[in-house]
Parts: C-alpha cells; sequence; structure tokens
C-alpha cells in the first residue's frame, strides 16, 4: 500500500483553481518530486499535504487514513520551509530540540537525540550557536535536522536549495540523497528546477496550471516527454512539427517533419494516419559530422550550420536542415585541444535514431 | 574625512541640545542637593563672609540627604517611613499601570500588526489620536467621567448598593490614578510593540506549527519571546514618566492617589526647599537607573548561560 494516497484533489482560491483534480500516490521510502513553473500548484499541494491548506474537494490519504482535515500541528509530516524559517531566538539544539518538546519528550531522552541528529548534518560543533551564525548552508541542514528529529511519516521539502548559490547547491543536493538513504524517510520534494528534480528523484510528478503533466522515473520524463509542455520544461529540446504518414505494424509509423522530409519514428498509441504532431527530439541524441553513412532505421538530412553556442563541456550547433527548419545538435567537446568541429555555414549532416525521439500530439 | 566631517556636523546640534538643557540642568541639580535652601525658594548664596574671620567659605552641606544616608535617618525612617513608603507606592503605581498597559496594549498591537495593510495607518492614528488634544483636558475630562454624576459611577453604584454596601467614590481614588495613568500611557506601549510585531516572519509560525505546536505553543514559544524587545521598549516608555508624574494625581488622585512626583513638585513650589526637592529627584532618577541596570544585566546573564550551556 502507498504511503501518501492523493485521490481527486482540487483547491480553489476564488476564481483561481490551484490544484485541479490531481491524484497521484507516493510510495513508502521514495524519493518524490512535485516539478513546474510557479503557480502550477506544486506549493498548494505541498500545502495540503502539510495541513497548511485544506482540499475543496478530493481527498489525502496517509497510511490510508484520510488526513484532509487534520491540522498540521497533528500530522506526522514535517516541512522544510524555503526561507529555512529557523526560529532567531534558540540555538541550533534548540531549534532541533523543538518537536521534541512539543512532543512532551524529556530533556533526557531529547539531548541523545538531537546529538544524533547533529552528527546525521554534520554540525556536532555548532549546537549552541544561533541561527544568525550559520552560513547558508549549514542553516539548510539545521532546518533539515529539526524536521527530521521526531522521525515524521513524511518529510516535505519546499524549494529548500533555491537560496543557495550554485556550486553549494550541488553539495547540498548529494548530502539530500545520502541523508534520505540513510534515514529512510519518504521525501516529497519540491522545486521548479528540473536539474535538481532529475537529480534527486526516484520519480517526477511534472505540473502545470495544477493538472499533473506527466508522473514518471527522471529517465522517461527526460527520454520521451508525454506532451510538449513537458518537452520544452525539462532540458532543452526540438519540438518539429510533424504529420503521420503510415503506421507499420513492427511498433514503428513513418512521419513527415514539415519543410524537412519523412522519417520513421515510435509508433504512438491512439494515433491515426493523418494526424498532426510534434517530434520531440532531444539535442544531444543528434548524431552530427560532415559526412553521415544513410541507415535504415535513422532519419538522415543534410543541413548547414547556423549558429554555435560553446557552452565549455559541450556546444550546441543550430543547423538549417530546410525551409525554415532549424534543429539543434549537441555535441560534446570531448576530442583534445579546442575541440571546434564546425564553423558557421558549414555544411553537415545530421542524423538520429527512429527511437531517439517521441511523437507528441498535444 | 569629509565623512567624518559631515557626522560631525549633524550631530553637533542635537548633542549641543542635551548638553545644555538636559546634562546641565541635571548637573545643577545634582549640585543644589548639596546646598541650603533659600528663604523664599530658590537656594542661598553659594558662599558667605565668615562673621568671625571675614573670609569667604562655600557654603555646602549634607544636611539634605540627612532622611537617607545618616543613621538617624533611618530611625525616622521606621518612626515616620513617608518618604519611603510614597517610593514605594509610586514605583507600585508604575508596575501596575505598565503591567495593565502590556497586557492591553499587547492584544491591541497584535491586531493592528495583522491586520490588512490598508487598514493598518488608520488604526495607528486611532491609536495616537488622543495625543491631538491637550493632555490636562484630556485628565479634566475623566474627572467627569469617573465623577459622582458620571453614568459610570452610577452604574457601579447601583450595583454596590443592590449588595448592601455604602456608595463608592471613583474619583479622587487611587484607583482613578492608575485608569488615567494606563490611558494616558497606552499608546507609548503599542507603537513600539506594534512596531516590533509587524516584522515577525509568519513562516516561523507556520514552522512551529508544522513542528507540532499548539496555537498557545505558539504563542509562548515564538512570538512572545521574538517581541520581547518590543515589550521592553513600551515598558520602558510607560514605566519611568508614570513613574514621575504628578499631574494626573494632582487632578484626579486626591490625597490617597499621590506620588512621589507630587512630593517633588511640593518641595520645589510650595515647601520651597529645593535642595531636598533635588535629593528626591536624584533618588528617583538614580533608583530607575539601578533597576534598568539590574535588568540588563540579568538578561545578559541568561543570555551568556543559554550560550554556554546550549
Amino acid at each position: 500500500m502507498a504511503l501518501l494516497e492523493i485521490r481527486n484533489v482540487v483547491k480553489r482560491f476564488g476564481d483561481f483553481t490551484a490544484v485541479n483534480h490531481v491524484s497521484l500516490s507516493v510510495n513508502a521510502g521514495e524519493f518524490f518530486t512535485l516539478l513546474g513553473p510557479s503557480g502550477c500548484g506544486k506549493t498548494t499541494l505541498l500545502r495540503m499535504l502539510a495541513g497548511f491548506e485544506q482540499p475543496d474537494s478530493g481527498e489525502i490519504l496517509l497510511d490510508g487514513k484520510d488526513v484532509s482535515n487534520v491540522p498540521p500541528e497533528k500530522r506526522p509530516v514535517h516541512t522544510v520551509f524555503q526561507s529555512y524559517a529557523l526560529f532567531p531566538h534558540m540555538t541550533v539544539r534548540e531549534n532541533i530540540a523543538f518537536p521534541l518538546k512539543m512532543a512532551g519528550w524529556s530533556a533526557d531522552k531529547i539531548a541523545p537525540q538531537v546529538d544524533e541528529l547533529l552528527e546525521d548534518v554534520r554540525l556536532s560543533k555548532f549546537g549552541t550557536r544561533y541561527p544568525h551564525e550559520l552560513s547558508g548552508g549549514q542553516r539548510q541542514r539545521v532546518a533539515i535536522a529539526r524536521a527530521l528529529v521526531d522521525r515524521p511519516r513524511l518529510l516535505l521539502l519546499d524549494e529548500p536549495l533555491s537560496a543557495l548559490d550554485a556550486k553549494l547547491r550541488e553539495e547540498m543536493q548529494i548530502e539530500l540523497i545520502n541523508l534520505q538513504k540513510e534515514v529512510g524517510i519518504t521525501f516529497v520534494y519540491v522545486t521548479h528546477d528540473q536539474g535538481e528534480a532529475l537529480a534527486l528523484s526516484h520519480r517526477i510528478a511534472v505540473m502545470n496550471s495544477g493538472q499533473v503533466e506527466q508522473l514518471d522515473m527522471p529517465e522517461t520524463i527526460y527520454s520521451y516527454p508525454r506532451n510538449r509542455f513537458v518537452a520544452d520544461f525539462i532540458g532543452q529540446c526540438n519540438v518539429l512539427e510533424s504529420e503521420v504518414k503510415a503506421i507499420h505494424g513492427d511498433g514503428t509509423m513513418t512521419i513527415a517533419i514539415k519543410g524537412c522530409g519523412e522519417m520513421k519514428a515510435l509508433a504512438r498509441e491512439g494515433v491515426t494516419v493523418g494526424q498532426q504532431g510534434w517530434l520531440a527530439l532531444r539535442p544531444e541524441k543528434i548524431k552530427l559530422d560532415r559526412e553521415l553513412p544513410e541507415l535504415a532505421n535513422e532519419a538522415y538530412f543534410k543541413g548547414r550550420v547556423h549558429d554555435c553556442l560553446y557552452m565549455g563541456d559541450v556546444t550546441l550547433y543550430i543547423v538549417e536542415v530546410g525551409e525554415g527548419v532549424r534543429i539543434e545538435a549537441m555535441l560534446p567537446n570531448s576530442a583534445p585541444g579546442l575541440a571546434k568541429l564546425f564553423d558557421d555555414n558549414d555544411l553537415v549532416e545530421i542524423a538520429w535514431r527512429f527511437d531517439a525521439g517521441s511523437f507528441l500530439t498535444e | 574625512m569629509q565623512e567624518r566631517l559631515g557626522k560631525w556636523l549633524l550631530s553637533w546640534p542635537p548633542l549641543a541640545y542635551l548638553v545644555v538643557f538636559f546634562l546641565l540642568p541635571s548637573l545643577i541639580m545634582m549640585f543644589a542637593a548639596f546646598r541650603y535652601p533659600g528663604d523664599y525658594g530658590g537656594l542661598m548664596p553659594l558662599t558667605s563672609e565668615d562673621p568671625a574671620t571675614g573670609k569667604l567659605v562655600l557654603d555646602i552641606t549634607l544636611d539634605n540627604w540627612r532622611d537617607y544616608l545618616t543613621l538617624e535617618s533611618f530611625v525616622r525612617l521606621v518612626d515616620e517611613p513617608l518618604y519611603i513608603e510614597l517610593f514605594i507606592k509610586s514605583l507600585w503605581y508604575a508596575t501596575l499601570t505598565t503591567l495593565i498597559c502590556i497586557a492591553m496594549g499587547y492584544p491591541l498591537a497584535w491586531l493592528i500588526a495583522r491586520s490588512p495593510k490598508k487598514y493598518r495607518d488608520l488604526m495607528l492614528l486611532l491609536v495616537i489620536l488622543p495625543f491631538w488634544s491637550n493632555f490636562l483636558i484630556r485628565i479634566y475630562a475623566w474627572m467627569i467621567l469617573l465623577g459622582p454624576q458620571s453614568a459610570l459611577s452610577k452604574a457601579i453604584n447601583l450595583v454596590v448598593t443592590a449588595f448592601g454596601h455604602e456608595p463608592v467614590s471613583l474619583l479622587f481614588t487611587p484607583f482613578a490614578v492608575i485608569v488615567c495613568l494606563v490611558y494616558v500611557h497606552l499608546p507609548f506601549m503599542v507603537l513600539p510593540l506594534y512596531a516590533n510585531l509587524e516584522k515577525h516572519d509568519m513562516a516561523l509560525l507556520d514552522a512551529a506549527q508544522d513542528l507540532g505546536a499548539s496555537a498557545w505553543q505558539r504563542f509562548w514559544k515564538i512570538t512572545w519571546p521574538l517581541s520581547l524587545p518590543g515589550v521592553y521598549a513600551g515598558a520602558a516608555l510607560v514605566f519611568i514618566p508614570a513613574l514621575g508624574m504628578f499631574a494626573v494625581p494632582d487632578i484626579i488622585g486626591g490625597t490617597e492617589g499621590i506620588m512621589i512626583g507630587n512630593l517633588i513638585k511640593q518641595q520645589f513650589l510650595e515647601t520651597r526647599d529645593w535642595p531636598f526637592g533635588a535629593v528626591l529627584s536624584i533618588m528617583l532618577t538614580g533608583g530607575v537607573l539601578l533597576m534598568a541596570g539590574l535588568a540588563a544585566a540579568v538578561g545578559r546573564g541568561k543570555q551568556k548561560a543559554k550560550q554556554k550551556h546550549g
């Protein structure tokens, strides 16, 4: 049985529907991420899980029991807030001990538990400091320790890394994964940062306009986005207008990319011949060279380099393959030296395997 | 260099003002406490000619302090403890006023701080509205409100006599003094409290609730300790002027409601014993400073203990 089950939850603020018939379930021990742009409803959903908002309809079940109307202080669920919300008048120890005190633990039982958590987040030496005497990353760790100290069933994290600089964020990501493995508590993580979501999660729910657009493993979401929103939102993606020309029995079909030509692609359930759609194709799945062999199971086009965006580890080439059709291809700069492969206006050939992209109908 | 010059130019007018109108008078008063009173008020000349030798001598004395400093005075304090009693009574009135102001001002400040932004200015305006009319007029208004013909007096006496007691007078009682002291000083409690409460981060209360704190615990563990600077500021702004207040007890307190301020005023204007009035003033100021110092020391001690033991 799933630890957390959200059934058909709706939340409106006036005329605005923040969460629109969302259903999903989270397994025990999972690192689950709600990913989406601001205003997509992910934070509202999180606040409903914490108990700060009540759903207008639908149910939220924790361990099989409906907790929709249980107030936050009575839920075995804690939140790590975006601003950390550490109590400024309490030391690190007092902050971490707070949930235990509220739960009525005795002082001699609190001390060892707090010690253990301080050790878990590598802050043993900082117990008597006040929050304003800590760095951003340290505050973050105190906030996490405080929320984990009484072993909640569920830990909610609301964009916890967004206030940190890029380098520290990466370190904290690794720490979060390790911590989650160590304590074995289920994490529900909210972020608008797709890189973070891909790196941390077991599963991701991509949200938009109050609805879940796709719920899958990070690899599936990235490689096979289900619609144009997911394709656009996560990573870079070529979205090429196409039309279904023929459907074959072997799980493939033939599509025509507008202004470009025909190619083989993975068949998609429910599509019919003549249907309009889009081919979503990640730039790094495309092969690019001065000359490429034409293979049976690959799409193949000739083109001209329109622009090169050098990004250090990779270079993004924008190749014009047809009338106004530009395809972005990404090549690693793994060759020794400057590794500059092509220049603007170079004639090149590009190709990709039939299963490199996915056909989108919406 | 230029920055320092600017700072100096900006700070000398207020500094000069304080020196001329606060520091010098304070020094004069301190000095006055060691001189002889003039026959009709004021002070005796600082020097006089010794009739025997014809030399100029400095006329300073410790006599004015006799009630407080000499052994004899302790005997007098037991026999006739009027002054010390009046000090203690004034401290008690000021403390009570401060406590009532906290009890009444805190919910009000909290309510204003939590109101929608567009109403806050209006509510603050209402809090300071009484300042727009003269202080004495407002106290005289209370005379009418508490007078024997007022609806309040009549209502209270209706209840009192119904239970078979003699009718009571509200005016010219310590009760009237406390009511007016609270009324006069309440805005000084509300404003610093509001300034503090308004800055509180609501996320802290969310976090406390999320971590299992009930509404009661959220107030006492989060809101109250974080608002203490505001409480202290308000308490100082209420306690100190309330302690020295003489106008309110003069008008509304009768003989029962007299405070130390009245005694000081009496020494200067009626008894015409300026040096003794100066002694009482210094004792009042010294007492307040001593208490403030003690409170600060206790606060620092607590903070240190917490740092040490976590």
